[in-house]
């Protein structure tokens, strides 16, 4: 890695953090440069705080860092709270015109951003244009590249025209007037033709890749971006996206268009997942598929509604009463969404159960360059469906070997499709004896067997024995891969066991790994050490410790590289 | 030809004398008379004694959970429109466990018809009050007698509903003729039914209802698309009880409002993934 720069923009709700922060993004990308950007933002449509940060290289990269190159401060607020993230040689790019009391400090570099805006594009609110302009003067960045990713963005019509106007004056004024010593030049380096996009981007492509036709789910962050998505392409893409009264109505909904044939899905959080419960077990029992994404946040009740947590994995894995089989599923990268959403309808269908795709707050929002998906590996397995060849009667939840029963859909001609939340007979209908209540109980939970062979083995990076052993799931990946690459520069014998496909648990691969390793210790954030506890559950194989984190932010590598160094680590609270 | 015997499903559990069989009888006959098969009906129902009915008929069943009959219903017939959707619920199941789907289906205007049997009393779990018992009426759970009620016809008319109807389970001609009506309408029809539970509500009995009940098409001058004026009959209930539609008129309904279904079912739009090829290129 020989370019390796990290941008901050910080600002207010509403001062266009995320619309700056994403076209520098953006422009980058267009560049060839690999991005990973995070966003940072309170639950309020004005005023606070906001961050959006932007990771750049000429290398792969899945995670963020801290530490800060270029920090463009839309408000004084920014300078205050980020200053300390600042690298020695950081400049922070802001309005001295209309900042003041700032200190003095080489790191400071004022751009007068408003006036700039005023005078060049004729309007102050393209300040953040400006400032946008600013930070890739200051890297003599691709002014044709930045222009036209304006004009994409903003039209080509005179409010385009406006943007490019001021972005180049913040260019030209930061070329001109910068006089620090910070070196770093940024120019185009590769391929142009990869992907940006957020891992709700992903889960949505990845849904209608996989033939989802129907929708219906309750506004909530961090998923609504995915609902509004499919409620965008429905038209044209012929699907269908209900906003629903609530959560118990959207997963009903898309329990009753899966069982009428369509591939259906919802989208919640942890609290609307909580009303989703009595809708899980009902796809269990009448075994009609059906994929829900569970994008985690900070919890319990409203918790901390735009941070990010790994606080549901033992309660989408339990929620509902009684027993059925389920498959969960937690991407561990913006690629890893797109797959696993379409793995999510293929399993749901083969296996006639829900399929719970957990991801979080992090990875919902955070920005990455992807090579576009190829989608001739996209595979659809609609699973066992019935064909009438015989006068036989058909029954919905006929008892086979693999406990797996063909499906049909209402409206053939022959055929009556009946099911049942009551514990019913092959034929559908409601029964109390005992005989049958454990034959249908064992039928449901055989497909278990074959369910687990879909189950894809841990990812394993590193050495296959190791004298340290990070084991992770789901959205921490980018961060524990790149806190293994830094470990072993000093000590080689250290590597990472990654999960994500979480349910049936993969024990036998876990056990393999962890029983070659030294001590091993479990990255999660959440407070109690959820996977330490399923592993031990599954495999018996106790952890020698946690590296846990619940204040809403996501691991860094350098979060995790001091831990292990400083042998931080605990022992799951309360647990 | 359909007919009766197409539409026998197995033996009901129900007590002798409820007023479930009248309207499993009425649901019949209106099938039959309106000549569909059991495989292009679906019936969704919920959870109480009036859930159980769709398995002591023939048709594509999805039972589903106590107050969800609704939500289901309305997945299914969006998935495939060409399904003759009934969604069967009791006063329970419909208007307490599943109240909000009441009102958002209402107002939505889905394309399916809303069977709710109305015992005022929650027969399967044994006799405790529902959202529609009587002001004052003495049940396990209400030993000082029941809150006011809710009115479910004045709430559909409010709400923007397009049909709303009651009928009495004691009048299975009457009530087939609802039924055949609701089924009909392009948009939510609602049909409240009078249903007695013999076994556990001893005050709104078959000849209490009878005594009571009289049809609002035989009233001269009663005109269901006057919606105040059925607003207004929707609050007469004591001596006299209206039963018959109260209102309607024909809206857009949701299902055709959606751009998608007009390319036919989505059940027969074929999956493809390279269909998403531009969406991707929109990332780039
Ligand atoms: C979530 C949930 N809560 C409670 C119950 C228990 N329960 C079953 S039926 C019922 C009420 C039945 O009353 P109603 O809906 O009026 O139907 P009826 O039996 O009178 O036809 C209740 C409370 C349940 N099955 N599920
Ligand atoms: S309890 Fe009441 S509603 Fe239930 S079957 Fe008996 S009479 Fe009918
Ligand atoms: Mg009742």
């Amino acid at each position: 890695m020989t370019t390796d720069i990290n941008f901050m923009v910080g600002g207010e709700a509403g001062q266009g953090v995320q619309s700056v922060g994403f076209l520098l993004a953006k422009s980058l990308t267009r560049g060839g440069f690999h991005i990973f950007a995070d966003q940072d933002y309170e639950s309020r449509i004005r005023g606070g705080h906001n961050f959006f940060r932007i990771r750049a290289s000429d290398s792969a990269i899945g995670a963020i860092v801290e530490q800060v190159h270029i920090l463009l401060a839309l408000n004084k607020e920014s300078i205050d709270l980020h200053r300390k993230e600042l690298t020695s040689n950081g400049i922070i790019i802001f309005d001295g015109e209309k900042i003041k009391d700032t200190g003095s400090n080489t790191s400071l570099f004022s751009v007068p951003l408003e006036r700039l805006a005023q005078e060049k594009a004729g309007n102050k609110l393209m300040s953040n244009t400006v400032a946008l302009g600013a930070a890739l003067g200051l890297v003599g960045y691709d002014l044709t590249i930045m222009d036209q990713v304006l004009r994409e963005h903003f039209g080509a019509d005179n409010i385009g025209q406006d943007n490019v106007k001021a972005a180049r004056a913040g260019y030209e004024y930061a070329r001109e007037n910068f006089k620090g010593n910070f070196k770093q030049h940024l120019s185009p380096i590769g391929d142009t033709r990869i992907m940006l996009l957020t891992g709700n981007d992903a889960i949505a492509l990845g849904a209608i890749a996989a033939g989802c036709k129907f929708m219906a789910a309750y506004p909530m962050t961090p998923v609504t971006s995915i609902m509004e998505y499919l409620a965008t392409k429905a038209r044209d893409l012929n699907l269908v996206m209900v906003h629903a009264e609530d959560e118990i109505a959207a997963i009903n909904m898309a329990i009753g268009a899966s069982y009428a044939g369509v591939r259906a899905m919802t989208a919640t959080s942890g609290g609307g997942f909580c009303l989703m419960v009595e809708g899980l077990g009902l796809a269990g029992m009448t075994e009609t598929p059906i994929v829900i994404i569970e994008g985690q946040r900070a919890g319990p009740a409203i918790g901390l509604p735009t941070r990010t947590e790994q606080g549901d994995l033992e309660f989408v894995l339990h929620a509902h009463h009684g027993e059925f089989p389920r498959a969960v599923l937690a991407p561990a990268t913006i690629e890893d969404c797109f797959w696993l959403t379409i793995k999510a309808f293929n399993l749901a269908e083969k296996y006639q159960l829900p399929v719970i795709l957990l991801t979080d707050q992090y990875l919902a929002s955070s920005y990455a360059t992807v090579s576009k998906f190829d989608l001739a590996k996209v595979t659809i397995e609609r699973g066992l469906l019935f064909e009438p060849t015989t006068n036989e009667e058909y029954q919905r939840h006929k008892i086979t070997e693999s406990g797996i029963s063909p499906r049909a859909f209402p409206g053939q001609e022959g055929v009556l499709v009946v099911t049942d939340s009551d514990e019913h007979d092959e034929a559908g209908h409601l029964i109390e004896d005992a005989e049958t209540r454990t034959r249908m109980m064992q039928k449901r939970l055989r497909k278990l067997l074959s369910l687990k062979q879909e189950i894809s083995p841990p990812q394993l990076y590193g050495p296959s024995k190791a004298e340290i052993t990070l084991v992770g799931w789901g959205s921490t990946y980018g961060a524990l891969r790149e806190a293994v690459d830094i470990l072993r520069k000093e000590k080689p014998s250290v590597n990472l066991l990654h999960l994500n496909e979480l349910w049936p648990f993969p024990a036998k691969a876990v056990a393999n790994v962890l029983a070659g390793s030294g001590n091993s210790y479990v990255i999660e954030n959440n407070a109690t050490g959820q996977l330490a506890r399923l592993i031990r559950r599954e495999t018996g194989v106790k952890v020698s410790g946690n590296i846990l984190k619940y204040d809403g932010r996501p691991f860094t590598p350098a979060y995790i590289v001091q831990a292990v160094q400083e042998g931080r680590y605990d022992h799951g609270n309360g647990s | 030809m359909v007919t009766v015997a197409d539409y026998s499903g197995l033996t009901s559990t129900w007590c002798p004398g409820c007023g479930n069989f009248g309207i499993l009888n009425a649901l019949k006959k209106a099938l039959v008379e309106l000549n569909l098969k059991p495989h292009q009906v679906l019936l969704v129902s919920g959870i109480g004694q009036a859930g159980k009915l769709p398995h002591y008929t023939r048709g594509n069943v999805f039972n589903s959970l106590h107050g969800r009959p609704v939500p289901p219903a309305i997945g299914a017939k969006i998935a495939n429109p060409e399904l003759t959707v009934i969604a069967i619920s009791g006063d329970g199941d419909g208007y307490g466990e599943g109240g909000n789907h009441f009102i958002h289906s209402l107002r939505r205007n889905h394309d399916i018809t809303y069977l709710v049997h109305n015992n005022q009393i929650y027969g399967l779990t044994k006799g405790q009050t529902s959202p529609t018992s009587d002001q004052g009426f003495v049940t396990k759970t209400t030993p000082y007698g029941a809150s006011p009620p809710i009115n479910p016809i004045a709430l559909a008319i409010a709400t923007g509903a397009g049909f709303v109807s009651r009928s009495f389970a004691g009048d299975t001609e009457h009530l087939s003729r609802m039924m055949k009506a609701g089924i009909t309408h392009r948009g939510f029809a609602l049909i409240d039914i009078l249903q007695p539970c013999v076994s556990f509500n001893h005050k709104n009995t078959f000849s209490w209802y009878r005594e009571r009940v009289y049809k609002l098409e035989e009233q001269a001058g009663y005109d269901p698309s006057n919606k105040l004026a059925a607003l207004e009959k929707a609050f007469e209930w004591g001596d006299r009880i209206p039963i018959g539609i109260f209102y309607q008129q024909t809206l857009p309904t949701f299902e055709e409002q959606i751009p998608a279904l007009r390319q036919g079912p989505l059940v027969k739009q074929p999956i493809d993934p390279k269909q998403i090829q531009p969406l991707i290129d929109e990332f780039i």
